[in-house]
């Protein structure tokens, strides 16, 4: 522990420590520009200055690059400081006049104009160098450096050309203090695809994710980019995130596992999946970017989405007129039947969100409102009453219009006239369907499906959890389109169904097994092959079948198969179902209507 | 009973898997779904319980048509694989039944889901009619006369 004064009070360091890294512990405030934790010090800003006046080397010291010393008597807002930061501030205005970070500090210091000749209104750049150790230290890509010496010095790649070694990160326009970077990606498409993901390698899947952990796609992350690319040879690029997570909770060398459980019952809870509306070409989704689906839309009107919440056009102004489009995929014949539940409502908030951010002029185009939940019908008046425009019909179809408005045509039925209206921006309410691997995850576990495509519970009104799979159960929209309360509600009882399962330790099976008359059996061994629980084994000593009760489940394959006639399936033996046909002719058929009527 | 005209009623012998057809068959019913009243239904766990025998049994008892019907390949089968028994069963007993003299118009097997009552309702009608043009097999009788 090293420990000395700064402005007059006693503060503590380790070895090895400088002044502004124990100042910025301590809370005290010193100004700089080109110090970053994740970077080497460059002492480049001049603006960390302080005024050493006991101990070590007296006089202005950068504090940035000053390791501390036993005794050091440190002053950060000495007359002999300030002066010094006016100065370099002055400089730096003149060089830099339109640059607002620059701005903002030199009004701290009382600066409003540049004290000297401005001869580069448009220059940014305060040559600070926190780009060039970004790409050399953290990117490892080594493609900025300075170039040219004095006046003519500069931050560029090698010989100032265009060069393949940059790997279009975009690091250095981050860590870049006053904006003198501009990224622009000649392979702009591929960012352009999804416009609305996420903004950076490393995010959390969702604000309500549990656990609540950030994941890093890999595809993205400097580290793993550059891994990739020198195949191997550059490991331990940037790692900024391992190096700030304070309880270094990040390890790259995770990797995907697959992991076999042995369970007693399984909760299959395999969400949906948002309908894709280019599939109807009639709302023109992805001819305009201001046409979004209700998901995109919420990562719009997201605090911690791309525009901070802002609700926003393609060219970064407030829409004036937005258009709500319900029912874009649902309750339509040419795509899915069903009603998908959640999104009159969602529609609804999201209209209000509209008038509260931006008051725009929301217009709903709905068929029907299915207000059905506890507190929706209240919502939904209290969105007419804040002024959203009701128009009761189908949106028919959404023009691009050369200007880039978009112009929504649609009935409204309460009218009994075609309507149409001009907008900024329009909100597709798409439906939502089972996910496109559906069929494989039926087939994992033995399930069908209704004919919408979602999994089928046992019976639909009062075995809503379990599936005909003894010990598979549903939670959510795996079984059809739920909203947030009965999603919740069906899997609490999906869990509590499990449990139950579990708590009892056995199961009931039921007793319509099949049993081999061992007199009968000639051992041709046809069932065991035909078997598909390998229930039936072959006993050796007795040379003859044998089911294992527990393990069959009744279906009756090999009872039909069996040459010899040796397996019963009980509750459906071959006599009762014999009698049955025979029962069935006893009888001519009108006698029977007679009698049924009678 | 049994007119030679395009009056008679047939007689018809469902051998339907308790977890799809049946389930087909039973929310028709219970939806209402008009349908003629000429098929008997009998229940079986799996379409592959069904022993061909059965339906011969059937065709001899005097039915003048049999249905066979279970669940969808390749997925649907609640026994997983059932239906496929029944795929590779039904062909040879299709063959059968013809060198027997009975037309294979007589003999429907199929798959109809859980969720399908409208193409059980269907299958019924449209294999009613078709029954009833072939008029009766009467098969029972042209065995006896035979022996």
């Amino acid at each position: 522990m090293v420990t000395f004064t700064i402005d007059r009070q006693e503060v503590q360091g380790e070895e090895g420590q400088t002044i502004l890294e124990v100042a910025q512990a301590a809370g005290v405030e010193i100004p700089t520009l080109c110090y970053h934790k994740l970077l080497s010090p460059y002492g480049a800003c001049r603006l960390c200055v302080v005024e050493v006046v006991a101990g070590g080397r007296p006089g202005l010291q950068t504090s940035c690059t000053y390791p501390i010393e036993e005794g050091l008597e440190v002053l950060t807002r000495s007359p002999a400081v300030v002066e010094a930061r006016r100065v370099v501030l002055g400089l730096m205005l003149s060089r830099t006049p339109n640059v607002e970070a620059i701005q903002d500090l030199a009004r701290e210091y009382g600066i409003t104009e540049p004290p000297f000749p401005t001869d580069t209104p448009e220059e940014r750049c305060i040559l600070c160098g926190q780009c060039v150790r970004t790409c050399d230290e953290l990117v490892q890509a080594h493609v900025l450096n300075f170039s040219e010496r004095g006046i003519e010095r500069r931050v560029g790649p090698p010989f100032l050309e265009k060069t393949r070694l940059c790997i279009g990160c975009g690091a250095c326009a981050i860590m870049c203090p006053t904006g003198a970077i501009e990224t622009v990606l000649e392979q702009d498409a591929v960012y352009r695809e999804k416009p609305l993901g996420p903004t950076s390698a490393i995010w959390v899947p969702s604000l309500q994710a549990v656990p609540r952990v950030p994941v890093i796609d890999t595809d993205a992350c400097i580290r793993f980019r550059q891994n990739d690319r020198s195949e191997g040879e550059i490991a331990d690029a940037c790692g900024a995130c391992q190096t700030l997570c304070e309880a270094g909770a990040v390890d790259f060398t995770q990797q995907d596992e697959i992991i076999e459980l042995d369970v007693g019952a399984i909760i299959v809870a395999t969400g949906f999946e948002m309908w894709d509306p280019a599939k109807l070409s009639q709302y023109s989704y992805g001819k305009s970017p201001n046409i979004v689906t209700g998901l995109e839309f919420e990562r719009l009107s997201n605090a911690g989405g791309i525009t901070g919440g802002d609700i926003l056009l393609d060219n970064g102004k407030k829409p004036e007129r937005v258009a709500v489009i319900h029912c874009v995929g649902s309750r339509d014949h040419n795509a899915h039947e069903y009603c998908s539940r959640i999104c009159c409502m969602y529609s609804l908030k999201q209209a209000h969100l509209v008038k509260d951010k931006t008051g725009a002029d929301v217009y709903e185009f709905y068929m029907d409102m299915r207000a059905f939940g506890k507190g929706y019908e209240e919502f939904y008046e209290r969105i007419q009453e804040e002024g959203v425009m009701m128009v009761r019909g189908r949106g028919a179809e959404v023009e691009v219009l050369p200007d880039g408005k978009l112009r929504v045509k649609g009935e409204d039925a309460n009218l009994g006239r075609v309507v149409q209206v001009d907008v900024d921006m329009v909100v597709l309410s798409t439906a939502i369907e089972a996910p496109h691997d559906v069929e494989q995850v039926g087939a994992m576990f033995g399930l069908g499906r209704s004919p919408d495509g979602w999994f089928a519970e046992s019976h639909p009104k009062l075995r809503p959890v379990e599936t005909n799979t003894d010990g598979v159960f549903l939670a959510g929209c795996a079984q059809g389109p739920k909203d947030v309360p009965d999603t919740v509600a069906h899997a609490g009882a999906a869990a509590s169904m499990a449990l139950a399962l579990l708590d009892k330790g056995e199961v009931t099976i039921s007793p319509a097994t099949a049993v081999v008359n061992e007199e009968l059996c000639s051992a041709c061994k046809t069932c065991i092959s035909l078997c598909p629980y390998t229930a039936i084994s072959f006993l050796e000593d007795k040379n003859v079948a044998n089911i294992n009760e527990a393990l069959c489940k009744g279906c009756g394959t090999c009872v039909a198969a069996c040459p010899a006639g040796a397996i019963t399936g009980r509750h459906f033996t071959t006599e009762q179902i014999m009698a049955q046909i025979e029962g069935l002719f006893r009888l001519p058929v009108e006698t029977r209507v007679e009698e049924v009527e009678a | 009973m049994s007119g030679n005209g395009k009056d008679f009623e047939p007689r018809i012998v469902g051998f339907l898997c308790n977890w799809c057809t049946y389930a087909a068959a039973d929310t028709a019913g219970v939806s209402r779904m008009a349908q003629p009243p000429n098929v008997d239904v009998i229940r079986v766990m799996c379409t592959g319980r069904v022993d061909p025998v059965f339906i011969l049994k059937a065709f001899a008892e005097g039915a003048d048509g049999v249905i066979v019907s279970g669940c969808h390949p390749p997925n649907d089968c609640h026994y997983q694989e059932g239906n496929f028994k029944t795929f590779r069963r039904m062909p040879l007993l299709e063959a059968l039944l013809q060198q027997y003299g009975i037309e294979k118009e007589r003999f429907h097997w199929g798959w109809i889901s859980g969720a399908e009552a409208p193409q059980w309702a269907q299958l019924v009608r449209e294999f009613t009619e078709q029954v009833r043009e072939l008029g009766p097999l009467d098969w029972k009788r042209q065995v006896e006369s035979k022996e």
